[in-house]
């Protein structure tokens, strides 16, 4: 009995804050939209039954999303998005664990102090101030153009480049952060051991360091590329007009064109598209945690 | 590899070899540090230091924590350099030889395995990155399992396998490249009793076997003593004294190392000459005299140290007849520890002499007990006098 009770509890939990709600974002998808409030049909009430309502949804709305390029476009460009941007993170973010886990003991809370504290500011304030660093009369381009480097101002703001420095920005400490788990659970003597049987200070780092980090490598990518794919306060405040990720567009459907059916099925197939990365992220995790037993 | 016969012992037909290059003038030494000293910031670690260990030897750096023993053997590793001085590796200086061209291999305190290896691959570790060629690396890895018993384990990952097993692995590594001078940094540490002292013997077999020169860190006296052909006894970055495990324990030169190897009662007091080699020792304690002999001259009046070992204390209920230093004294403590007794006897007053005698016998009542008038008496021999 208790034991049931122990269960129940996360289960009720999951249900309320995940089965819930998307069974609210299910039903919408299989409705057609219309001028009422709220903006879709076929509403539910208690005379006609559930059987003449459920005979009113339908699939139409997927169909559509196949009709138009726009979609699947905007899904494809969002995932080369969000694997670039994953790797200029990793490419970023280890050498940065790396030299956190081999600093000082000392240091170390600093250093991981400092990782930290942009998330003391909110999100969209960060985003935001991107906009005054990238902009054409921006710090960025003002630096550039007193040190000489460039003659005429560099448009970065509102260009693919300006979203993958904003969702690196924004995720690097997600990548840093288990990396730095794992590099600061390495024994050191371990390389020693490596030097010592004759490898090199390179050829220690691929053969014993990356493997041994690997888990974390594989935490940090997940966790920058799950919230990167589906990503949209970045796109549309650094983005210009050729950025297309799936975010921007689902925004666009639900605000600007009040197409909540659409709107829906398009989140509906955002979140078919991550549970593939949640599901191997979370075989990483347990796999690691039974290593580390 | 010669071995030159060193002591002719027993019977001319059986040359019976006493291995002790040390002792030959030449031998020329595999390693050799010339006044090597090394500081880390403020604190001298190793302090103007110069030793020479010959191949095949199996040799015990041996002191306290923070003596400089694993300094040492980490310069003969290559993971630091010595701030002055010299270290040759057959002849050549090695200092300036990062430590993955030099041919010494180091089995860790921790094992340092890597865990992502199995057992088989870990050995191989070493030999993959000489590009040794693959029918050659695989004879050389099987070798290496059978010399330590690993074959049933080959294909498990470290953490699949017991301490004693990952002992075995760490071993087999570090001896798979062939190196010319293996160094073992407590390498029983982690294991219990029982199985470190049945490892013990199992180590100085594959010495034997390989041929490779040893060289151990331990604080572990018991486990140098067993294991060592010569021991160094070190304190604050310096040796003390460099011998064999024998000469070590029974002929320590200084308070110092008497102290530190195995158990010891130190008298301190003065000594008067009273013919060759022989000493009236004049305890400072209780004005009592004992004769000792020494082979290092003293000159009379001069304050000394006389170490006795307890093993080497006789005690009885009489005076023993012809007994040349004989001390009464009550029975203040027994510790029995079942092969052997060590009885704790308070002599004039305040002082406790330690004595041992074996348990030859199944007894059931004990010879002496506590607050027994006991009598102590040794030879002029059994004692070492100490001039420090």
């Amino acid at each position: 009995m208790r034991r049931a009770i122990l269960i129940l509890v996360p289960y009720l939990w999951l249900l309320a804050l995940f089965l819930v709600p998307f069974i609210i974002v299910g039903r919408i998808s299989l409705s057609d939209t219309a001028l009422a409030r709220p903006p879709y049909l076929p509403q539910f009430s208690w005379d006609e039954g559930i059987w003449a309502f459920l005979s009113q949804l339908d699939f139409e709305n997927f169909w559509f999303l196949t009709t138009d390029d726009l979609y699947w476009k905007a899904y494809l460009s969002s995932l080369q998005i969000a694997i670039t941007a994953t790797f200029f993170a990793l490419l970023i973010g280890y050498p940065i664990a790396y030299g956190m886990a081999r600093a000082p003991e000392e240091w170390r809370p600093t250093l991981m102090m400092l990782v930290i504290l942009p998330f003391w500011t909110s999100f969209l304030i960060r985003v935001y101030s991107w906009i005054g660093i990238l902009s054409q009369e921006g710090y960025l381009n003002q630096i550039l153009l007193w040190a000489g480097i460039i003659d005429a101002p560099l448009i970065i703001l509102n260009t693919n480049t300006a979203v993958y420095i904003g969702i690196v920005y924004t995720y690097l400490p997600f990548m840093i952060l288990p990396i730095y788990s794992a590099l600061d659970r390495l024994d050191g003597s371990l390389i020693e051991a490596a030097e010592d049987l004759g490898c090199s200070r390179l050829q220690a780092f691929w053969l014993i360091t990356v493997p041994l980090s690997k888990n974390g490598i594989i935490a940090g990518c997940f966790l920058v590329f799950i919230p990167a794919l589906g990503e949209f306060v970045i796109p549309s405040l650094l983005g210009g007009s050729e950025t297309l990720m799936i975010g921007k567009i689902l925004w666009e459907e639900f605000f600007n064109n009040r197409d909540w059916p659409v709107a829906s099925a398009v989140a509906v197939v955002l979140l078919l598209i991550l549970v593939v990365p949640i599901v191997l992220f979370q075989r990483n995790q347990q796999r690691q945690a039974e290593e580390d037993r | 590899m010669t071995l030159r016969p060193f002591l002719q012992q027993g019977r001319p037909d059986l040359p019976a070899t006493v291995f002790a290059p040390w002792a030959d003038p030449n031998q020329k030494p595999l390693i050799r540090f010339q006044n090597v000293t090394k500081r880390f910031g403020d604190f001298t670690a190793i302090d103007d230091l110069s030793l020479d260990i010959y191949e095949r030897e199996f040799f015990a750096l041996l002191g306290p924590s923070g003596c400089g023993k694993t300094t040492m053997m980490r310069m003969l590793a290559g993971f630091e350099n010595p701030t002055s001085g010299r270290i040759e590796l057959a002849g050549q200086d090695i200092v300036p030889v990062p430590p993955n061209k030099r041919a010494v291999n180091m089995m860790f305190q921790s094992y340092a395995l890597f865990p992502h290896l199995t057992v088989w691959d870990n050995i191989a570790f070493g030999l993959r990155r000489d590009s040794m060629p693959k029918i050659d690396l695989q004879r050389r890895v099987e070798e290496m399992l059978k010399l330590t018993r690993l074959e049933k384990f080959a294909r498990r990952k470290p953490h699949q396998i017991s301490g004693g097993q990952r002992q075995r692995v760490a071993l087999a590594r570090s001896l798979a490249k062939a190196p010319k001078l293996l160094l073992l940094d407590e390498p029983l540490g982690a294991l219990d009793k029982k199985l470190r002292q049945d490892t013990q013997f199992e180590l100085m077999d594959i010495q034997e076997k390989t041929g490779t020169t040893f060289v151990i860190v331990t604080h572990d006296q018991e486990e140098a003593m067993t294991v060592a052909s010569r021991v160094a006894v070190m304190d604050e970055g310096r040796l003390i004294q460099v011998a064999t495990p024998a000469d070590i324990y029974e002929a320590p030169n200084s308070v110092y190392v008497a102290d530190f190897i195995g158990d010891v009662n130190i008298l301190e007091g003065t000594v008067r000459a009273t013919g060759p080699n022989r000493y009236h020792f004049t305890w400072a304690d209780t004005g009592e005299s004992v004769t000792a002999a020494s082979e290092r001259p003293f000159s009379d009046g001069q304050t000394a140290h006389l170490a006795i070992r307890p093993e080497k204390v006789q005690i009885s209920a009489e005076r023993p007849e012809g007994a040349e230093n004989a001390i009464k004294g009550k029975v203040h403590d027994i510790a029995y520890l079942g092969n052997i007794s060590t009885f704790h006897v308070r002599v004039a007053g305040e002082r406790i002499i330690k004595a041992q005698s074996a348990n030859t016998r199944r007894i059931t009542n004990r010879a002496f007990t506590w607050e027994d008038d006991v009598w102590l008496s040794w030879t002029p021999t059994a004692g070492v006098v100490l001039s420090d």
